[in-house]
């Protein structure tokens, strides 16, 4: 942080936070303060569901799992991919690179949607399976169908970044390393990986945090995979369980933030 | 910065190719079963505009809702964050950290415990819970974390402290200090903020889903009910109409910004 010398009073300096402090207060330390107390009301075993009851347990591990899976390939698929249009310069570069970006305006549900297109009941991989003799193709509506939506979610954010990093990355070092007759396996591990690694750490983290918490692909996908949001949702509209829906969304965030606490610990990076 | 462009990579190349067609082939395929008359037979069935104009019938205004309600997650964090931004940036208080800290919450806790939260403390608001105010308030808490960091990491930089208190030495009020130098100095970091928060705005559904009322539907959550309850014609025509609609307004922002970001950036 830069040394701080202006002579802005504290009390304007509150003043100014003032506003946003309150708002935050109001709608959202205040709600989740009720949130987080809510499952006492029905004892203190609530808060431990998700450890108890074997099926809670199941949808905590299918989610951990699916999230661990879609951030490690998007890491590899697109730190390629970053490498790859960052030193290439060729006609329809800016063209790809933006069509790779586009996505990341699109809310989970169209990439759920999108999924279904490709590998539902009408999807086209059934269709063309179909017509060559190969029944029961349909894969959007199981573990392949989700992982495959939540890449397709994940990607473009990753795309971004990577590409940006590796923009940026010493050529003379590679240039060195080839001169003296590293290997591609070797110029990958020793030269490429370290320089990407606080980036891979930073989008990791965010990448991991929005697959834990994603809804609206799931939700589309009428997924026979249970992940723990839409086991917070079923509880919550179904079956107007309050409390069970609090407990279950305060271990989603503790094993979310616990995740990342422990990839900043055996990193030792910092992600912003 | 130069490219190595001599050493070919087969395998970065193949990666690269297969990512491509992974992200581009669905948008594609939606494009074309919102225009054909049977998805199942594809484009032998032939060509409608069926499709759209059912979805204009049905969903049309959750079009603006969305739009709306962008504009508004922006206008309001604009007003709470940039003024929080710099408060952030120059005090170095434990309260100022922890506050710091705090406001990123949102965005680590899942979506749908924010929501649950708000359903909790203000669902009991008749006229509150059934207006697209308590969207709009989702949509803030969960998006401000965004607009201040982003500002706030511009208020930081060294050369705008000297300014600052070059304006000071000369006699600037903190109102023409704020106003007539600091929100110039950072405005392509502001512009830069409110395009992240409109896009996620935009696009939100965890959090929308759970807010929504059958009266105050957004964009994301009419495709979601049009996925669930219509045909898959219907649902890509949906699609197509987002695409229509939102993605050139995200453009014409993003080269507003970039505009904005060579005439007033470093």
């Amino acid at each position: 942080m830069s040394s701080v010398s202006v002579g802005t009073p504290r009390w304007l300096l509150a003043g100014c936070a003032a506003p946003a402090f309150a708002f935050f207060a109001a709608f959202w330390l205040l709600p989740v303060a009720r949130l987080v107390a809510l499952p006492a009301e029905k004892g203190w075993e609530t808060y431990f569901v998700v450890l108890t009851d074997a099926r809670y347990l199941q949808s905590m591990l299918n989610t951990l799992m699916l999230s661990l899976a879609v951030t490690a390939t998007t890491l590899v698929l697109s730190g390629a991919v970053g490498v790859y249009l960052a030193r290439r310069r060729f006609a329809g570069r800016r063209v790809l690179l933006s069509l790779l970006t586009l996505p990341l305006s699109f809310p989970g549900v169209i990439v759920g949607f999108f999924v279904i297109l490709l590998g539902g009941r009408q999807g086209v991989v059934p269709n063309l399976g179909a017509r060559v003799g190969l029944e029961g193709l349909t894969f959007a509506y199981g573990l392949l169908g989700l992982f495959l939506a939540y890449l397709y979610f994940s990607l473009p954010r990753a795309i971004a970044t990577y590409t940006a990093a590796a923009e940026s990355m010493d050529m003379q070092l590679e240039e060195a390393a080839r001169a003296l007759g590293a290997s591609r396996l070797r110029i990958t591990r020793d030269v490429w990986l370290p320089q990407l690694a606080p980036t891979s750490v930073a989008t990791g983290a965010i990448l991991f945090a929005t697959a834990m918490g994603a809804f609206g692909t799931a939700f589309t996908l009428a997924s026979k995979y249970e992940v723990v949001p839409i086991t917070i949702y079923n509880e919550f509209t179904n079956y107007a369980n309050f409390a069970l829906a609090a407990s279950l969304s305060i271990a989603l965030g503790l094993v979310t933030w616990a995740v990342l606490f422990a990839a900043r610990m055996t990193v030792g990076a910092r992600p912003t | 910065m130069r490219a190595t462009a001599n050493t070919p990579a087969p395998l970065l190349f193949t990666v690269t190719l297969a990512v491509a067609l992974f992200m581009v082939a669905p948008i594609l395929l939606s494009v074309m079963a919102g225009l054909v008359v049977n998805y199942s037979t594809g484009l032998k069935s032939g060509l409608t505009l069926r499709w759209l104009v059912q979805v204009w019938e049905t969903y049309g205004d959750t079009v603006g809702a969305s739009l709306l309600i962008g504009a508004g997650s922006v206008l309001a964090t604009l007003v709470l964050g940039v003024p929080c931004a710099y408060m952030l940036a120059r005090s170095r208080s434990r309260a100022a950290r922890a506050f710091e800290e705090m406001l990123t919450l949102p965005v680590a806790v899942p979506g749908l415990a924010t929501a649950l939260a708000l359903i909790l403390v203000y669902g009991q608001m008749a006229s509150f819970r059934q207006s697209f105010a308590f969207i709009l308030v989702g949509h803030v808490v969960f998006t401000l974390p965004f607009m201040v960091r982003t500002v706030s990491a511009a208020f930081q930089r060294d050369e705008l402290v000297a300014l600052e208190e070059a304006a000071r030495t000369l006699g600037a009020s903190f109102s023409q200090r704020f106003l007539g130098v600091l929100v110039p100095a950072v405005f392509p970091a502001i512009v830069a903020g409110c395009l992240m928060v409109f896009t996620l705005s935009i696009g939100e559904f965890n959090l929308t889903w759970m807010l929504h009322t059958p009266l105050t539907r957004t964009l994301p959550v009419g495709l979601a009910d049009s996925y669930a309850s219509m045909r898959l014609e219907v649902g890509s025509a949906y699609t197509l109409v987002f695409l229509a609609v939102i993605l050139p307004v995200l453009w014409a922002l993003q080269a507003l910004a970039t505009t904005m970001q060579k005439r007033y950036g470093t």
